[in-house]
């Protein structure tokens, strides 16, 4: 049985289709208290008072603790996990994020008191008894506005509100005399918006500390349990490491936004500790509103040249990243080595610079969000790419053939080295595209749209084609690049004596279905039944060491360390089976489960082997017992995704409501374990990114409130909101991990965004070319668009 | 999100209710499908002493036929009200309007006794009862009284409805033969409730429009009908010119609302917009 | 101040002591361990803690556990028989309708809701059906699938849905 590149149903669905997931907050430990988090109701205030005596006496109110407790106990803040330098090299500023705020608040959410309670609604009525004094300052929230004199200051030592400058390129004199000697200028001013992740899940955490061991438990909604444990331990607890174990059970959904170590995580182990019992905190969504890392949020011009030919000569960026009140874990790689690096796209554009200014703003932070900086490169590229045909009179698509690399494969032909400091591994670009145009049926779309015109109806076409850096990637590279973490993965592969396999993952599914892809790749590596093969994850207890799950390198970088332990069980195994079968090692091949002397019919089969490994009483000399294997795999490249999306819209004329009728998709994400599950991540990234050009957008007021707290006024993808999606794939696979495969998981949300706000201005171009089309094109900014109100 | 505690009464009868809801010294909320009042009680912005639970009330729930009257039931869900083959036969938009509302969770338990209770302005049956002309029954331990809606919904989150009342019925008179009923939405795409609902009746007889009735949700800080439209087509031919020219009047000297979604003059453009399809479906 | 309620879970009839405020899913979640509804929202918006009552799709954080006294309570728990999935658990399986897990027993209770009115529903009126439920992973293709697929089992094995 072969099961890579089938579409196996997934092994997880039984208990998830029948209740029986185990999410966090479906646990409950013996004693265990309930935590509410009283938050500050301003974006910037000074605390002159608290007053918790009529809230601690309530009945079932066990503890509270304030700002001044966790000072007074010595506790760091949260750290960032990444460092990016000014360009004059000096370190970026890094205010401490407390895990409860004792003197000035910085943005509508923080944390100023935790109460603990017999249960939560105790703890929730003890809020309503908990004075708080506050001093309103003024606040600032847009980050281009952030940056002018006079703006309100976030932290006293981040003067002009700036966390760091950067840049990236070829040198800017370079770029701006080739932009100055352009045929043809495309200008955008572009808002990149705030978007709230929104995983259905709820973050949650519960702390648990058992003195009779003195160690401790948390539980917690992470896509990366490891990272949680150093940062809490190391950074801001200042616990040993041994003494803590993080389980990240069932998780809900993330797309980033579980990636982070948050203040609650940290709060509810040090305070389980305080009042002898465990504490569990879930997370209301208004407080996720408030709290879980934003993504995107850029304010950028983007300058693209061309030649006489439509080639395009320079491009040239200027960005300002909103990071929010605090630096969230990954938040400086974000507008930088995630963002900057991407700029080339899949052109042969010969001069680029980028210049990016990372500001503090009284509002919640931002970090990665699906893409995480891709879709923001990919959103400025292509919108430049249709609206520069527009002005220049060319077919979009042709355009794009113009410019594109040519293609490569990375093992006869080198990479690709881009002008933004990342080489391409493999690439060919133009089927994406072609594949697009055939399924979209382009020609008869062009004539469709002229028909509808004559009869008022606004149909559009929007393209956009894309590259991303995935499975992040080699640990020497991000280490130079400011990551304080290495971004390998681990794995281990333990053949249980009967011929059972567990492995053992540092990566983490919250709806991935590593627990079936991953067993699709050991069972065929090994040739044994997916049966017989249990995929572990999630708990620092079982795992030697994780990197989590996030930047689509699941199965990029966690499933070659697999592989990694994979081929090691093979090597021992076949030590142990040349010896059973009186045969050299050279002379065995592996196949089927079964080690067989070539040419012969003499075979030993896997059970058989592992079963030796563990009784070893027939047993080469001097070779270790058991059978079980852990390996760390730090990838040689990023891998590089890319694919062609095309968004068909109609605007409604009288109101500006945008109709997607049509969205295909051809992505090219290397090879394919199970395409059921790839497809399924397109679908999901598609949603999400569609979800960014038409509906979502977090909105602050001028004094910092958030406007778009709850479900009832942050507009997400519902399913009549969207078609079902006409995908395709190309494969051209990964050159430098062992399975060719590039990664699947954002592909989606980075190439849908501008696809369909491309498609929009396609389609209102008998209103001449409008280029100030802001996401997300609400009906009413559709209007106003149309009609310059 | 948890409540800040009350206490529970079901209701088995209206006399039951109203002697509960007449309890002095508790503040007493009447609980029907709960859809308007379990989200602000758990959001604490209503913090009641007690809640009557009247949903289980059998004599509240029906949609019958009385003479030249459509009654309904306060307690009829919008599902019922959905469903209705007898409503749906005299005076379609209200089916229309039921199956807008919310999503099918909310309409298989909220009940139009409840939503025109809580009178937000951005919920779609008081525009519709408007237009539909119907009245409203409310009883209290003194006893019974009838208003139009018109007398009824008083504005912002505000009605006549006194301390000690509930909603009993809802009574909508039979259109005469020939009239048809739209109701036209236009949504807030995250809460799903109205930025410019528009109900319109119109009778169209030997080529020309009479008894126009149109009313609006979501436009101003509560429903209100729009006579300036009604006039500009009552006695007119339903052309398209005379409909166009209707609804260029719409929403003319209201107070307009302006939030995240819709500023004033794009929801008074909207509400021209939808009063023209509006009026379209029933007389185009 | 606390209410007596008497409910019939799964077919299982539970009597207990709540406070008048309990909304229906933490009695669920909290006191009978039926931890398959979630909670996703504040605001009646996500779907992910509908469950049936009397038949109906209800969202449960949106129901006092009083106001269910006497009913007939389906949670996602209830659907599978003997160890064999629903249908409709079995479409979603299929037809890769879940990724996550989190919306899916509220995107499954909806679907129950919707194949018990209309058991051959069109994808718009499948799609129209979900408009109460919340799901981030999927993009919905593939519910929508899962959904067509539990309603042709259904047709074929000429079963009904509950």
């Amino acid at each position: 049985m072969t099961y890579i590149g089938q579409s196996v149903k997934r092994v997880e669905d039984k208990r998830f289709t029948t209740g029986k997931g185990k999410y966090t907050d479906d646990i409950k430990l013996v004693g265990m208290t309930h935590a509410h988090i009283v938050r500050s109701p301003y974006a910037h205030a000074i605390i002159k008072s608290i007053d918790i005596d009529t809230a601690l006496a309530h009945p079932g109110v066990v503890a509270i603790f304030t700002g001044k407790d966790i000072a007074a106990a010595g506790i760091n803040g949260v750290p960032a996990g990444w460092q990016v330098n000014f360009k004059d090299g000096t370190t970026m500023k890094e205010p401490p994020h407390p895990l409860l705020v004792a003197d000035r608040v910085k943005h509508v959410g923080d944390g100023i008191a935790v109460i603990i309670a017999e249960d939560l609604a105790t703890a929730r009525d003890a809020a309503d008894l908990i004075e708080i004094d506050y001093e309103v300052l003024p606040a600032v929230t847009n980050p281009a506005e952030a940056v002018k004199a006079g703006a309100p200051q976030v932290h006293d030592n981040a003067p002009n509100n700036i966390c760091f400058d950067w840049e990236l390129g070829n040198p800017k004199a370079e770029v701006d005399a080739a932009i100055a000697a352009s045929h043809h200028v495309t200008r955008l001013d572009l808002v990149n918006q705030r978007m709230a992740p929104n995983a259905i899940e709820p973050r949650s955490a519960i702390g648990h500390y058992d003195d009779s061991k003195d160690k401790f438990t948390l539980y917690t909604t992470s896509q990366n349990p490891h990272l949680t444990r150093l940062l809490m331990c190391a950074f801001v607890l200042g616990i040993p490491e041994h003494k803590v174990q993080v389980i990240a059970p069932d998780v809900g959904g993330g797309f980033g936004s579980k990636i982070f170590h948050y203040i609650e995580e940290a709060l509810v182990i040090w305070a389980s500790k305080q009042i002898g019992r465990p504490i569990k905190w879930t997370s209301t969504r208004s407080e996720a509103f408030l709290t879980d890392a934003h993504g995107r949020d850029h304010v950028t011009t983007a300058e693209m040249g061309f030649d006489k030919e439509g080639k395009v000569t320079a491009l040239r960026v200027s960005t300002f990243a909103n990071l929010g009140a605090y630096i969230s874990t990954f938040a400086p790689a974000v507008p930088t080595y995630l963002h900057g690096t991407l700029l080339q796209g899949l052109y042969t554009t010969p001069k680029i610079h980028v210049d990016v200014t990372a500001v503090f703003t009284h509002t919640n932070a931002v970090d990665a969000y699906r893409g995480a900086g891709r879709p923001e490169a990919t959103y400025l590229l292509e919108r430049l790419m249709d609206t520069a045909a527009l002005e220049m009179g060319m077919d979009p698509a042709e355009l794009r053939f113009k410019n594109f690399i040519p293609a490569f494969d990375g093992v006869t032909q080198p990479g690709y080295q881009t002008q933004v400091a990342l080489q391409y591994d493999s690439g060919n670009y133009e089927p994406v595209l072609e594949r697009g145009l055939e399924m979209v049926g382009y020609e008869n779309f062009r004539k469709e749209q002229a028909e509808a015109r004559k009869n008022g109806k606004l149909l559009g076409i929007g393209f956009s084609t894309y590259i991303e850096a995935c499975g992040i990637a080699p640990s020497a590279v991000v280490g130079a690049l400011g990551a304080r973490a290495g971004l390998y993965e681990s794995a281990q592969v333990r053949v249980q004596p009967t011929g059972k396999v567990s492995v053992f993952t540092g990566s983490h599914s919250h709806g991935q279905g590593h627990e079936t892809t991953f067993a699709q790749v050991v069972a065929d590596r090994l040739g044994i039944a997916m049966e017989d093969i249990d995929i572990v994850h999630g708990d620092s207890d079982s795992v030697a060491f994780g990197m989590g799950t996030y930047g689509s390198r699941s199965l990029a970088v966690g499933g070659s360390a697999i592989v990694k332990s994979i081929d090691k069980v093979l090597e021992k195994g076949a030590k142990i089976a040349a010896h059973k079968l009186e045969a050299a090692e050279e002379d065995l091949e592996y196949a089927g489960g079964r080690w067989t002397v070539k040419g012969t019919d003499k075979s030993i089969g896997f059970g058989d082997i592992a079963l030796t490994a563990y009784v070893p009483h027939d047993y080469p000399a001097g070779l270790e017992p058991g059978l079980d294997f852990s390996s760390f795999y730090d990838p040689a490249n990023f891998t590089y995704p890319f694919g062609c999306h095309i968004a068909i819209v109609e605007v409604d004329a009288d109101t500006g409501k945008v109709t997607l009728k049509r969205f295909i998709a051809v992505d090219d994400v290397g090879n394919v374990i199970n395409p059921m599950i790839v497809d399924g991540q397109i679908h999901g990234g598609l949603a999400q990114g569609i979800g960014q050009a038409m509906l979502e957008g977090v909105a602050y007021d001028a004094e910092g409130q958030l406007m778009t707290g709850s479900f009832m006024d942050y507009a997400m993808p519902r399913a009549d909101d969207l078609p079902s999606f006409e995908i395709d794939r190309k494969v051209t696979p990964c050159p430098h991990n062992p399975l060719g495969v590039k990664g699947a998981g954002e592909a989606g949300c980075i190439g849908s965004t501008p696809a369909v706000v491309n498609a929009v201005m396609d389609a209102l171009t008998p209103f001449g070319i409008i280029k100030n089309l802001e996401m997300p094109m609400t009906p009413q900014r559709v209007w106003r668009a149309m009609h310059q109100k | 999100m948890i409540p800040a505690n009350f206490e529970y009464h079901r209701a088995g009868s209206v006399d039951e209710a109203l002697s509960l809801l007449a309890q002095p010294d508790v503040y007493t909320k009447v609980l029907s499908g709960g859809h308007s009042l379990i989200p602000a009680l758990k959001l604490r912005l209503s913090q009641p002493g007690a809640l009557v639970d009247i949903a289980r009330i059998a004599e509240l729930r029906y949609i019958r036929q009385d003479g030249n009257y459509i009654l309904i039931g306060s307690t009829s869900t919008h599902k019922d009200i959905a469903n209705s083959a007898l409503l749906a036969q005299h005076i379609a938009m209200l089916p229309e309007a039921a199956g807008l509302i919310g999503d099918p969770q909310v309409r298989n338990v909220g009940t139009i006794g409840g939503s025109i209770a809580h009178a937000d302005p951005a919920a779609d049956w008081p525009g519709v009862l408007l237009a539909a002309d119907a009245e409203i029954v409310l009883r209290s331990q003194a006893g019974s009284r009838t208003l139009a809606a018109q007398d009824f919904f008083l504005g912002f989150y505000s009605t006549a409805l006194q301390e000690g009342e509930i909603v009993t019925e809802i009574r909508v008179p039979i259109p005469a033969a020939g009239t048809k009923s739209t109701y036209q939405k236009f949504m807030q795409p995250a809460s799903r409730f109205a930025i410019v609902g528009c109900a319109a009746v119109v009778q169209v007889s030997n080529g020309t429009c009479s008894k126009v009735r149109v009313a609006f949700n979501g436009v101003a800080d509560a429903c209100f009908r729009d006579v300036n439209v009604e006039n500009a087509l009552a006695g007119k031919a339903p052309t398209a010119e005379n409909i166009a020219a209707a609804a260029a009047q719409a929403a003319q000297g209201v107070s307009i609302l302006s939030d995240h979604y819709a500023a004033e003059d794009y929801r008074k453009h909207l509400a021209e917009v939808y009063a023209k399809r509006a009026l379209t479906v029933v007389a185009g | 101040m606390s209410v007596k309620i008497s409910v019939s879970i799964n077919g299982k009839k539970y009597t207990s002591e709540v406070e008048p405020r309990q909304l229906l899913v933490y009695h669920l979640r909290e006191a009978l361990g039926l931890t398959g509804s979630h909670v996703g929202c504040d605001t009646s918006s996500c779907g992910a803690c509908t469950v049936l009552v009397d038949g109906q799709a209800v969202k449960s954080c949106t129901t006092l556990a009083a106001q269910v006294d006497g009913c007939n309570v389906i949670t996602v728990e209830g659907l599978a028989k003997n160890g064999s999935l629903h249908p409709i658990q079995e479409g979603f399986k299929e037809e890769h309708g879940l990724q996550c897990g989190f919306c899916t027993p509220g995107m499954i209770m909806a679907a129950a809701d919707l194949l018990q009115n209309n058991p051959d529903p069109s994808e718009t009126e499948i799609r129209h059906a979900l408009e109460g439920n919340f799901c981030r992973c999927t993009g919905y293709h593939n519910i929508v699938r899962s959904i067509q697929w539990a309603a042709n089992k259904l047709k074929e094995t000429n079963a009904a849905v509950l």
